[in-house]
Formats: C-alpha cells, structure tokens, sequence
C-alpha cells in the first residue's frame, strides 16, 4: 500500500474540504483498502468518516418509511428490529451479504460504493480494459462472470452490491451531501439513479460529484398489499458474489398483481431494473408458469458474450424465483 | 538449536527483523513531539496524520500497547511486527480468508483489512487474549478433541470465530455453523472436525 495521509473529521461539512482532488473516504473500508493493497488505486488522504456521528443510526416512522445512516453495518442493518420487522426482504439480503467478519465492518454507504469484482479492473488493469491495439480485453478475453445485459461497451462489469437490487425493487432513494454543494448541499435521488454505466475510464459507476459522499437511504414505507423477495444464484453458498441476482416487489390486489417491480443485479454495469418483466406480471396471479413468463420477458434483450451464456439461464431462474419467493410459493430449489 | 554453532543469526548485525523496526520506529518518534500538520475545514482545525509514523495505541487483550506506525500499517501488521502478537496469522491480506480473525469490540473482524490508526480506542482481542498463560480454552480443547486442525495455520483465526460464534449462537444447528463460520477458509479441509466443535458446544471463553 502506498503511503497516504489519514484525517478523522467529526462533521459532514468538513469532508468536502479535506478530500480535495485526491482523497478517498474511508468507512469500513473492506474493499478500499484490498483496492489500495492491490495499488488499483492510490488515494493521497483518506477521509475516515467513521467519527461523524451525523450518519449513524436507522429510523421508521410509518410515515415516512425507514431512514438508514450511510455509517450504519450490514450487521446493523441486517439485525435491526425495524428492518427485519418492516422488510424482512432487506434483513435477510443483508444477512447474505459476504462473511460476518465482513458484515461488521462494511457499511451501507460503502456497499453502495463498492467498486466493481471484474478482475481485468482488479488486476489493475481498468475497468475497461483494452489490449495493446485498442480492443476490449474482456470481449477478447475471459468474460465468464461479465454483462449480459446493458452490455453495448465499453463497460462490461457487472454491479456488485446485492443491497441495492433489492432496494431500488423497494423505490428507495440516496442522500448525498457535498459542503461545496449549492442549497443544503443535499442531494436527493432514486437509488437506480445513483448507478451509472461509465462511457469512458475517467468516469465512475456512481454519480459521486467531487466532494460528495453517500450520508442516508431512504426506504418509503411498505404498503400492507406488498410482497417482496430476493434471490441470488451462487457458486458457494456463503461468502460470494451472485452470478446472477433478482429482486421482485409485487403490489398485489387480492390474488392478481396490481404492480410489479423486478431488479436484477449482476448481469448489466447497474443494477437492472426490468419494467418487462414488471409488465408481465401485471394483472396475473403468481404461479411457475406466470413467474416463468416474466423472466422470459427479463432477459429477453440480453446479449451473451462469449463464455457468459450460462447467465442468461441463471437470471432467468433467479428472476422465477424472486417472483415465486414473494408470492410465498415454493421457488422449487434450494432457499 | 540455540547454541548449535552452525545455525545462521537471523541477520548479519545479530538484530531480529522485529527488533529492527522496533529500533527504527523509535528513531523516527523526536520530530512528532511537534505534533500533526492541522488544515483549517468547516472552520475547524482538523489533524492530518502521517503519510510518515505517527503514534498510535491501541488497547490490546486489556494492555495498553503503542508504537509509532504509518496510518497504512493495518491492525494485523501491528500486531505481528510490532507487538509481537503473531497468532492472527497473514494469508489473503484481503479480507477473505479469515486467518487473522480478531475481536473488535467484541464483534469478529478481519484485522487486515482494519487500518492500525483506525483501531484506536477499540478494545482488540487476539488469540492470545482468550486464553490465560498456557491452559487452553473449552474451545481449543474441543478443536484438539474433534481433530479440526492439519497444518494449523488457520487455526488461530477459526478459534476467535467460533468461540465468538458460540456465544451468539449457543444451540447452533449444522446450517447456522455453516452460515456463521463462513467467514473462514481451510485450505486442509478440516471443515467437519470444525463443525463438530461447534455441535459440541464448548461453554466459557476462559481457560
């Protein structure tokens, strides 16, 4: 790791300042510093904003839904009585999320913005990699754990958080605060705006202004007609990123779907949201059949390249089984 | 083996590595007794530590322990080459593998991926802090009892997470173990012997 300058601010104003051009902020830090050891990159001040209490804690008045501090863990999160009484959806996602010893470090602001698992950008090598003649190393290359979806280049990684699928099927929002902001320098927007397909290497995944740091997700509160669920596809079963990721929120009326929304992550540079796989539903009772159907509809634009093929199967099935999980039905495989 | 004649000294100066960068960390503590660099923000003065050592203490298995460390030196690397405190053992330096699996603030974290700076004014304990003096703890008999070890070098990090998982979880069934000691890997394979000291509950933490 090369060696960097560390502040500790206690308030939120002072972050934007003390980042400057070249700082990173610091919370849990479990991917930062494994990026920083691996030199993919180098920041030159870390910001530790663990020590501004402002962003701790989470919140639900009925009203206004669950408030949830970017400082807060995933173990937090994931044990909140709120959380698991309100949306047991996102307690247990959260429970999923990588190792305990990770969960009691990482945040929900750093899972936000956790870089990308591509290992052309792990190696150091960009999170577009090209070959010595201007080609895309990942196309070129091995793209087995690559986009099948919102996959026209150059990007082609997959987004890694697994909480945000299941958030943005939930309609939640991001909080964004920057002191050099105009107004309250709050900045409030749909999470699945905060995702971004970079078109070149200067641009990141997120829609982070300089200065800017992550301080709050807001989810809207649950109405009493709303069944949600989510289901990943993995190779081990415990500490690893899904291949393939869906997340259903269904608005029910009686026994048809009112409205839907369908998330899927890891198979596109964002996290997915699929209003065809959405439409499908509407109007329908939950069965195999109906749920098949929709995820049909979900990957029915997808473009395969040439060793992910694979995760147009596992997508499909993950959807079927989002939509199975939060109707209560058996998803036919393993919970 | 100490007085064997042909043994090579560990450096040609008769000085260990670790003495050596106990010895450099004091040469380098004069200059700071002018304190950190302080940048005006918000209207606050905030203190910029490093990029060079800086002090940093950390509480240890209930010792005050302190050394003058870059803000990059993470908890782990403190540990074993400054404190000599070598049972969290270094394999991913990722945050994967579990081996250098301590407690902080009573929650298992993995130490490298912790920066040393950032552990001050937690309470750290290591391996060598569940144990008192030689006696073993309920769990790591369980661990020689069930056979969960091979080349042991996972061990130190698998026992920190199992004596903390069996404190969370004290009548775990064979999913809960699976889920709550995934934060661990053994390259041997000794996952069964593990899964049988967690079915067999070892009770207390002291030896």
């Amino acid at each position: 790791m090369r060696p960097f300058e560390y502040v500790s601010p206690t308030n939120k104003e002072q972050v934007a300042t003390l980042l400057g051009e070249y700082g990173s902020i610091l919370a849990g830090g479990t991917d930062l510093l494994a990026l920083m050891k691996d030199d993919v990159v180098a920041p030159q001040r870390l910001v530790n904003i663990k020590h501004i209490d402002q962003l701790r804690g989470v919140t639900y008045q009925p009203g206004n839904g669950l408030r949830v501090g970017a400082l807060t863990t995933i173990a937090e999160f994931a044990e909140d009585a709120n959380v698991r009484r309100v949306y047991p959806v996102l307690a247990d996602a959260a429970h999923e999320v990588a190792s305990p010893q990770i969960r009691n470090l990482a945040t929900i602001g750093g899972n936000m913005c956790q870089r990308p698992r591509c290992w052309y950008f792990r190696n150091g090598i960009g999170l577009m990699a090209k070959t010595p003649d201007g080609k895309s190393m990942v196309l070129e290359g091995d793209n087995r754990y690559a986009a099948i979806l919102g996959n026209a280049g150059p990007a082609y990684f997959v987004s890694p958080s697994t909480l945000a699928p299941v958030l943005i099927a939930l309609g939640a929002k991001i909080r964004l605060y920057s002191a050099k902001a105009a107004g309250s320098g709050v900045r409030e927007l749909p999470l699945e705006e905060f995702f971004v397909i970079p078109k070149s290497e200067h641009e990141l995944e997120h829609d982070l202004k300089p200065g800017e740091m992550v301080i709050e997700i807001v989810v809207p509160p649950p109405s009493q007609n709303l069944k949600a669920a989510s289901y990943e596809v993995r190779q081990r079963a415990a500490f690893d990123w899904p291949l393939a990721q869906a997340s259903a929120a269904l608005e029910m009326d009686g026994s048809t779907v009112k409205s839907a929304r369908v998330v899927l992550g890891h198979v596109a540079p964002i996290p997915w949201i699929s209003p065809e796989a959405a439409q499908a539903l509407v109007g329908k009772s939950i069965s195999p059949e109906t749920a098949m159907v929709a995820a049909n509809a979900a990957v029915a634009q997808a473009k395969p390249l040439s060793h992910n093929k694979y995760k147009i199967t596992l997508a499909k099935a993950a959807v079927k089984r989002a939509i199975l999980g939060a109707a209560g039905q058996s998803t036919g495989g393993a919970a | 083996m100490k007085d064997d004649p042909t043994r090579k000294p560990e450096t040609t100066s008769g000085v260990s590595r670790r003495d050596f960068m106990k010895i450099s960390g004091v040469g380098v503590a004069l200059p700071l007794v002018l304190g950190p660099k302080m940048v005006e923000a918000a209207g606050e003065e905030v203190a910029v530590h490093g990029p060079g050592k800086v002090p940093v203490a950390l509480t240890v298995n209930g010792k005050k322990l302190s050394a003058q460390l870059e803000p990059r030196v993470t908890l782990l690397d403190a540990l074993r080459d400054n404190f000599d405190l070598t049972g969290a053992k270094r394999v991913c330096d990722r945050g994967v593998c579990g081996a250098c699996t301590v407690l902080m603030d009573g929650k298992t974290v993995y130490a490298c991926a912790v920066l040393a700076i950032d552990a001050q004014g937690k309470n750290i304990t290591t391996i060598e802090g569940l144990a008192k003096g030689d006696a073993l703890t309920p769990v790591m008999q369980a661990f020689v009892a069930h056979d969960a070890q091979q080349c042991g070098f996972c061990t130190p990090g698998f026992i920190v997470a199992t004596t903390h998982f069996l404190e969370q979880h004290p009548n775990p069934n064979a999913e809960d173990i699976r889920r709550g000691l995934s934060g661990n890997y053994c390259r041997c394979g000794t996952y069964n012997g593990i899964r049988a000291v967690a079915l067999a509950k070892p009770e207390g933490r002291a030896s």
